[in-house]
């Protein structure tokens, strides 16, 4: 199928859009992607033709709505290959994901054990292992990283040991767009006998991983950073260790007999789905694979490829500006600053501009520490953007040089 | 003069441009005519949480007047904060805890306004206004 750009964006509604009088250029893909009508038709339909609870009314609605919801599920299962739909928790997104883990490995780790995160991390895939590390007594190890933003792999070679017990890394940096190479990392994890979670949050709107290929133990990601709504997410695990887990919350649906002397849980993927789901969010979730799958993630990455090159091409004329994440396997996101003015100066006046950019430090402190800079801009495109925009992009920064300089 | 006459002052230099640009240009102009801070007052007590960028912000009580001075790594947050300084300096305690601050509205920067933003506008006046009353605590 030939990729039509302007073809693509007439699916999106708010593309339309204008801000402070101009065309709205959205640049934040990676905090969150647009929706596309279908999704949001999607919505529409639910709530207007069979909202209900679901997985316990014997009436029509609720069994339309429960047929939907685990509909989607399979449809997650299939687009991400894992071998049982039971292994697709529905989540409220990636940190939720994270959350489940964590927490559920506090049994399993006592003092002296390892466990390894890398340099690249988002706080939301530091801060729960850091809380699993006081709760236990284990040691947070880290992965550093080069100046080009790519993790030194020889130096987690080293770190690997008898004492890891778990190794947590993103599959693509938010903050920089490095495609980490999470098959290496997972295999010698194994080797090790650590078990592995990846953070596919960044990495899921680009291309479509296949969890029984990469042989991970875990796997989380957020249905908002791919054309889906905000406040559902995937935690994929290995069904061997989503057995050995604890739940993470109690209440109703998880459990399977209840007395007051003792409860048993329900079996996978409800023991980890307490309470009443995100019901729309996860069928919505399904339709924005559908919306994805039918463009193509090969077309969907080899289109972005083009809006990285041209990008960094365009904004690289820009005299003292400076990219931060050069990694030779990147995704489509731009780091960037310019010499001697603050990040938010520029963010600020680009939007006036009507350009959306993400400033600050894009909740990644060690890598901004890393550079000595208190923030970037951060571009990051979609395959919905145009070159068009870019340019816009690349005009709106040479004229807040302009006026900040 | 009153905090109300420097205000309105404000408003009418500002209301001499007719677009967004010209406005910030102005503010950015304000901004290098800030009274700076001394580096020995730059710690982290005197910074203002909730901004992207650093700000700080140090009070003196003379004459019970309060002077203040500040400083902060971008150029458009050392504009509004040198706004709110110029408004604020040289007035008595009591005067800037009751000040109505509403003329940042006039002045077309509605938008630095709303507490989401991340740029700590409303930190930055809560910081001024929480200097006034200590201070004006020792007055009493």
């Amino acid at each position: 199928m030939m990729f039509d750009v302007q073809k693509i964006r007439e699916d999106f509604p708010i593309l339309k859009r204008t801000i402070n009088g101009k065309p709205l250029v959205y640049f934040d893909n990676a905090a969150t992607s647009q929706t596309p009508q279908v999704v949001i038709d999607t919505i529409i339909d639910y709530y207007s033709n069979y909202n209900a609870n679901i997985h316990r009314g014997v009436h029509t609605l609720s069994q339309e709505a429960t047929d939907a919801y685990e509909t989607a599920r399979i449809k997650i299962q299939h687009h991400f290959n894992a071998k049982h739909s039971h292994e697709i928790i529905l989540t409220s997104g990636t940190t939720h994901g994270i959350n489940i883990v964590a927490t559920g490995f506090t049994g399993f780790l006592s003092t002296g054990d390892e466990v390894i995160v890398s340099a690249l991390e988002h706080h939301s895939n530091i801060v729960p292992w850091q809380m699993l590390c006081e709760r236990t007594g284990a040691i947070l190890k880290v992965i550093p990283m080069n100046e080009d933003g790519e993790l030194l792999m020889d130096r987690y070679d080293s770190l690997l040991s008898d004492r890891t017990k778990l190794v947590f890394v993103n599959h693509i940096s938010n903050a920089l767009g490095t495609i980490n190479p999470i098959k290496e990392i997972i295999d010698k994890a194994h080797a090790a006998g650590a078990a592995v979670l990846i953070d596919g949050a960044q990495s899921c709107p680009h291309i479509k991983p296949d969890m029984q290929a990469l042989d991970v133990d875990f796997y989380v990601v957020s249905a908002h950073k791919l054309c889906g709504p905000t406040g559902v997410g995937m935690l994929y695990g290995k069904e061997k260790w989503l057995n050995q887990l604890p739940p993470y919350q109690g209440g109703g649906e998880m459990i399977d007999q209840v007395t007051f002397e003792k409860t048993t849980y329900a079996g996978l993927p409800h023991k980890f789905e307490a309470g009443t789901p995100n019901i729309c969010g996860g069928i919505a979730f399904g339709a924005a694979l559908d919306y994805m799958n039918a463009i193509g993630f090969d077309s969907i990455a080899a289109y972005e490829h083009e809006l990285l090159e041209y990008g960094t091409s365009k904004l690289l004329e820009i005299e003292g500006l400076k990219i931060y994440g050069t990694a030779a396997n990147k995704t489509s996101v731009i780091s960037f600053n310019l010499e001697n003015i603050h990040p938010y100066d520029v963010g600020t006046i680009v939007d006036k501009l009507g350009i959306a950019v993400r400033t600050g430090h894009h909740c990644a402190q060690p890598i901004m520490d890393f550079y000595k800079i208190p923030g970037t801009i951060r571009a990051s495109f979609s395959f919905y953007n145009t070159k068009e925009e870019i340019d816009m992009l690349v005009d709106a920064i040479k004229k807040a040089q302009m006026m900040l300089g | 003069m009153t905090i109300q006459d420097i205000q309105e002052e404000i408003v009418e230099e500002f209301s001499m441009f007719d677009d967004w640009m010209q406005r910030y240009e102005y503010m950015i102009e304000l901004g290098k005519s800030l009274p700076i801070i001394d580096d020995k007052y730059k710690t982290d007590d005197n910074s203002i949480k909730g901004c992207q960028s650093k700000v700080w912000v140090h009070a003196e009580l003379s004459d019970e007047k309060l002077n203040f001075t500040a400083d902060s790594d971008a150029i458009i947050t050392k504009g509004i904060i040198a706004i709110l300084i110029r408004a604020f300096s040289g007035q008595h305690p009591k005067d800037i805890i009751d000040a109505d601050t509403s003329f940042i509205d006039d002045i077309g920067l509605k938008e630095h306004l709303s507490p989401t933003r991340a740029n700590g506008l409303v930190s930055m006046i809560k910081q001024l206004k929480m200097y006034a009353i200590a201070y004006q605590t020792q007055l009493n």
